[in-house]
């Protein structure tokens, strides 16, 4: 990681997806998270290509792209979920908070915590609600007794607007739910964790229209709690929930800046074709 | 340009749009020809002519109902993005536009038949000139359309300097005639009506021009810088006259 840094200093003032010239930063407040030249091998092939771009507390933050374009990678660089996979090989600088995530000293499952994933597919623990929502607190250390945890389980389910359908059956299984509270059920459990960021990889993609609603609500409700990254093939579903729009293209970021600028007037013609519907 | 023509990968979605861009194109044509034909009327007494073009006016109309409902079905049923939703948008502003200028030109032929007794007013030698620019505008603001031609259209907007400095000429002209000569009063405040549809027309072509710029570029086109030059003699008519927007 050290010479990479180095390389991307002197690199920086002529780097295309360099944040001063793409627009990655927020004119408010010091991002969340930063991630500079970022490259991803998986063995010999490159699946992302110095990529940088600045992730806001302000605003939710939507990557789209064809597949295969690298979104879903990048995504799980910042939370170090790629490190499961033993042919991926990660360079350059991603930091959270400024802490540099890949930094040897850094407590992966504490990254996690700290930046919590939501998956395409709804997958609560074989577990009780309350228990699928208690897990994390209960490793992390994070309430004393019952009562603290009780609260921490009310609150989460709460904020991930499930609380009124689920709190006279909490020792249900989770997996029990529709899709779409199992999804809400996931959320909650990251939320149970104080996470600062909160990545999803295709939330809504498992969903009918009107669970995907109130999964864009309540990303909607959570937005400026918690730095939120979606990745999506829906491009509506973009457009609706995010501020700001990241176009991957082969492992590129081709485009980044505000979402309604993204839409109706792309800088990019690969963005344009995509949004578009030519792409292909 | 920014719309490099490639496909969409839903072939209908070119279909709908082809079909619009066909239809904008009919009802541009069909305004322009009814500017045409009510100035020859006006020009040869023509009052069977004349009264084509109001009757030929139900036809743009039509046309205009017909381009709004595919333009909503078509942003419904798409979705578009991008410099599609620009397109769309403006199509849906143009076909209201050009509308109008079909409603102007059915106006001047229906002052035809008032205005045919006297010939002696000055003013009415500078009616075709003037007519013929409002008509050429008219043409490149939708040509600028059909090839999403920003540069075209700009020039569109400039033009129509033209078309407001003949209309400030006519004023006066008419404005003289009229105390020199009460009796033609009448006849000549349609003559005045007549030139103020001509220069209404060139300003909804620049209308339609500035939707142009705006479907092609994705920016709003830059302010016109109104070309009056300061030497001019500026008298009371330039505050009577309602200034163009």
């Amino acid at each position: 990681m050290n010479d990479d840094k180095k390389m991307q200093e002197s690199s920086e003032s002529i780097n295309m997806t360099d944040p001063a010239t793409t627009g990655a930063t927020s004119e408010s407040g010091t991002p969340k998270m930063t991630a500079r030249n970022v490259n991803v091998f998986y063995g010999d092939k490159q699946a992302i290509n110095d990529v940088s771009i600045d992730v806001n507390m302000d605003s939710v933050t939507a990557f789209i792209g064809p597949s295969g374009c690298g979104k879903s990678t990048f995504l799980r660089c910042m939370n170090r979920m790629n490190d499961t996979i033993p042919i991926a090989r990660i360079t350059g600088d991603i930091r959270l908070e400024g802490d540099d995530i890949y930094a040897p000293q850094m407590d992966v499952v504490q990254l996690r915590a700290r930046v919590g994933m939501v998956f395409q597919k709804p997958n609560p623990f074989p577990k009780s609600i309350y228990d699928n929502i208690a897990y994390g607190p209960r490793i992390h250390g994070l309430a004393t007794g019952k009562e603290e945890l009780d609260h921490i389980v009310e609150s989460s389910l709460q904020r991930a607007g499930l609380w009124s359908e689920v709190k006279d059956r909490l020792q249900d299984s989770g997996t029990a739910l529709s899709g779409g509270q199992q999804q809400r059920l996931c959320i909650a459990r990251a939320i149970a964790v104080d996470p600062e960021v909160i990545l999803m990889d295709e939330p809504c993609s498992a969903l009918d229209p009107i669970a995907t609603a109130k999964i864009e609500e309540l990303i909607h409700e959570l937005r400026g709690q918690y730095a939120i990254v979606i990745v999506t093939h829906n491009m509506q579903q973009a457009a609706r929930v995010s501020q700001k729009t990241a176009f991957f293209h082969l492992g590129t970021l081709v485009e980044y800046g505000e979402t309604t600028d993204i839409f109706t007037n792309p800088r990019e013609e690969k963005t344009r074709d995509y949004i578009t519907g030519r792409y292909g | 340009m920014v719309n490099s023509g490639t496909e969409h990968t839903v072939k209908a979605f070119d279909s709908d749009i082809n079909q619009l861009r066909g239809m904008v194109a009919e009802i541009g044509g069909r305004s322009e020809q009814a500017i045409d034909k009510a100035m020859r009327a006006l020009e040869n007494s023509d009052l069977e002519l004349a009264a084509e073009v109001v009757r030929e006016d139900k036809l743009i109309d039509d046309l205009e109902k017909r381009i709004d409902e595919l333009t909503f079905q078509t942003i419904a049923l798409r979705a578009p993005m991008a410099d599609d939703l620009r397109e769309l948008i403006a199509t849906f502003k143009i076909s209201g536009v050009v509308e109008r200028i079909g409603d102007y030109a059915k106006n001047i032929a229906k002052r035809v038949p008032l205005v045919t007794r006297n010939r002696r007013l000055t003013p009415v030698s500078l009616l075709p000139s003037m007519s013929k620019i409002a008509s050429e505008l008219v043409r490149d603001s939708l040509d600028a359309f059909a090839r999403r031609d920003a540069e075209l259209a700009m020039e569109v907007n400039r033009r129509d300097q033209i078309v407001d400095d003949f209309y400030n000429s006519i004023f006066r002209a008419v404005i003289t005639h009229m105390i020199e000569n009460p009796k033609d009063i009448g006849e000549a405040a349609h003559l005045l009506f007549i030139a103020k549809n001509l220069e209404r027309i060139g300003d909804h072509a620049t209308n339609v021009a500035e939707m142009v710029y705006f479907a092609a570029t994705g920016e709003p086109m830059p302010e016109r810088t109104r070309g009056e030059d300061p030497t001019d003699p500026v008298d009371v008519d330039d505050t009577l006259s309602d200034d163009a927007d």
